[in-house]
């Protein structure tokens, strides 16, 4: 069996513009879908940052609110009330706002304040410099280093310059899980300072964040909190909700949905228009080895063999190919928002396998129909 | 007496049905020996490759029977006949059917690979046939960049790779000039019929009759006639 495998290798790679079209076809939609849904998971996941790096179990908002960046503030009752509800174990507010910052040069960086909650700081990053308790000193703020980092002018423990005319002064240095989505730095300070450097309404907390005393809470919360007319959503809701947002609110995953699709349709119909000329050119011969003796299934199995041969190098190269291109964006774009998820490669593959499906389906369909005799009878 | 090699008997087949339907082979009844060379010629369109696809277990017969050393090959299953073909029967198609992605020895060795013989094993025994038809220098080469006659011989080097009982060339000198046919039916003739195998050779060119041992007449799907030819009766002859 193997020397049939080796035959079908032969007649494959020996046909070098056919193959290399094969390859081309196949690679190229398999670089087109995972770079397409790599960037999709990657702008999803980034624009939850908030919410992974704040890690609370649930959270309370306004119900009109669509993405963690663009909060409605809450009045102050609706924190005390929430504290009322049985089966909380503790509820704090945060504050998530943007500011202008006026940096020595004069120049001005708009920036993400995230307010922690005076009593607990609950939410607060891991410093990498610093002490957490110098956030209560005046001024104090403290900046996270991530990709944005340096459009702080790569500030220090003692660094300072202007917030809406207030002044700031960096304490920490902290770093978070996830950055963000919209290439702002961030920084994190009280509460109470939050809402006195940042404008705002009347009403005051953008989130209650909440911690129940159970699991099993998390609905009762849930149900109290939508009598009271706001939404209490687990992390993971959140997460979901913020990606659907972004998935059918903005064009975004329509966008990336059709670019998958017209990859898929485009490498489908290189490769099985080019696999379909292939064994056309070919079918004499196929029949000739039918005449000598050759099985049906073994003409099926060389089919397959090639077909399968052609579609897993060219998603191995395709996968190749997304990978350096991510690599090569992070060397200018070091915060390039690109991950490939296993769920990427895996629909990746799935598309192939439906393409050297479809490929091989016609393949087989011409040869088993071929007869032998019109072969013998030229 | 020779044994026979194959028999056949009241064979018939026709296409299509109703008016349209074409009787292709009516009744043909044969016996071909071993160790001879057995010509079927006749007009075009008399019957020939239809008759000789039945018997070669190509195509079905509407009736009749098959016999190849004793086999009734028309019981045996799709695949058995599949198998029965490629371990007993060696073919040369008209236009050859080589790969042309493949080497000339790769080609050859085709038969062998689909007994499912060692692919190295398989490779020495392609070589060794195509130094019998003088072509070992060719080995490494695809198929098209030799010339007719030499893709002629590599047709025949695969048709007798497996060392098959039975050899059925089709108009083996229809694309060559005369004197190419002669040399290739002469080479045929001294170096490949034995008194274990039967050749038997479709033809419309009476310049290669002298190599017959019995000629096959066809007329309108009918055998008309056997005749003796220029080899003579059953004896193995050299080309001087
Ligand atoms: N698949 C088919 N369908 C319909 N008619 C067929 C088919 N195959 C052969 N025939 C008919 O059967 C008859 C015999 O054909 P066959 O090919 O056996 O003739 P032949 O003697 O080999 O001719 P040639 O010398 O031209 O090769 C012809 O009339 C042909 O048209
Ligand atoms: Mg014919």
């Amino acid at each position: 069996m193997l020397g049939i495998f080796k035959i079908a290798y032969k007649l494959l790679v020996n046909d070098r513009a056919k193959f290399a079209a094969l390859l081309v076809g196949i690679t190229f939609a398999v670089f087109l879908m995972i770079q397409m849904t790599s960037l999709f998971s990657g702008v999803l996941s980034r624009s939850s940052a908030t919410v992974i790096n704040i890690g609370a179990t649930m959270w309370v908002m306004d119900p009109a609110v669509q993405t963690v960046a663009n909060s409605i503030p809450m009045p102050d009752y609706v924190l005390d009330e929430v504290r009322s509800i049985p089966g909380v174990k503790y509820a704090v507010p945060l504050y998530s706002g943007g500011a202008l910052a006026k940096l020595r040069d004069g120049t001005y960086q708009f920036v993400t304040v995230m307010g922690l909650d005076d009593a607990t700081l609950f939410g607060r990053p891991r410093l990498i410099d610093g002490n957490i308790q110098d956030i209560f000193a005046e001024n104090g703020f403290i900046v996270i280093k991530d990709a944005e980092f340096a459009k702080l002018e790569n500030p220090t423990i003692g660094t300072e310059f202007e917030l809406n005319d207030h002044r700031v002064k960096i304490v920490g240095i902290g770093e978070v899980a996830t950055s963000g989505l919209f290439g702002v730095p961030t920084l994190y300070t009280t509460y109470n300072r939050a809402l006195q450097y940042l404008p705002n309404t009347r009403f005051t907390a953008s989130y209650i964040l909440v911690e129940p005393k159970t699991a099993s809470d998390a609905a009762v919360i849930a149900g109290r909190v939508h009598a009271m007319g706001y939404l209490a959503l687990t992390k993971d809701q959140f997460i979901d909700k913020i990606a659907a947002f972004y998935t059918f609110r903005t064009g975004l995953g329509t966008n990336i949905l059709l670019m998958t699709v017209i990859s898929f349709i485009v490498g489908l119909s290189i490769s099985g228009q080019t696999f379909y000329t292939f064994i056309i050119e070919n079918l004499e011969k196929f029949g000739a080895l039918k005449a000598i003796g050759a099985k049906s299934r073994e003409l099926v199995a060389m089919i397959l063999f090639q077909a399968a041969f052609t579609a897993l190098t060219g998603y191995g190269l395709g996968i190749g190919l997304c990978a350096v291109m991510i690599w090569l964006a992070r060397l200018r774009i070091p915060d390039y928002a690109a991950v490939i998820t296993f769920p990427n490669i895996g629909l990746a593959f799935a598309m192939v396998v439906i393409i050297a499906g479809i490929s091989s389906y016609v393949g087989v369909r011409k040869v088993l129909t071929i007869e032998p005799f019109d072969i013998f009878r030229g | 007496m020779a044994d026979v090699a194959v028999r056949a008997a009241g064979l018939t087949k026709w296409f299509g049905e109703g008016a349209t339907r074409t009787l292709a082979v009516q009744n043909v009844s044969f016996e071909a020996f071993f160790g001879e060379m057995l010509y079927v010629v006749g007009p075009s369109g008399s019957g020939k490759t239809t008759m000789l696809s039945m018997v070669s277990g190509i195509l079905r017969p509407n009736a009749g029977t098959v016999e190849i050393e004793g086999t009734d090959i028309w019981r045996l299953s799709g695949d058995e006949i599949a198998t029965f073909r490629l371990r007993k029967l060696g073919f040369v198609f008209q236009d050859y059917h080589l790969f042309p992605r493949l080497t000339t020895q790769e080609n050859v060795a085709i038969p062998l690979i689909l007994q499912h013989r060692d692919w190295d094993e398989a490779m020495a025994e392609a070589l060794r046939d195509l130094k019998i038809v003088g072509l070992e220098n060719r080995a490494a080469l695809p198929p098209v960049k030799l010339s007719g006659g030499e893709q002629q011989r590599v047709a025949i080097a695969r048709a007798i790779v497996s060392r098959p009982e039975i050899l059925i060339l089709d108009e083996p000198t229809a694309s060559l000039d005369g004197d190419t046919g002669r040399t290739v039916l002469s080479f045929v003739r001294r170096e490949l019929l034995t008194d274990q195998r039967c050749i038997i050779i479709i033809t419309h060119d009476a310049r290669i009759f002298e190599f017959a041992n019995r000629i096959m007449h066809m007329e309108d799907g009918k055998l008309t006639g056997i005749t003796q030819a220029g080899a003579g009766p059953m004896e193995v002859a050299g080309e001087t």
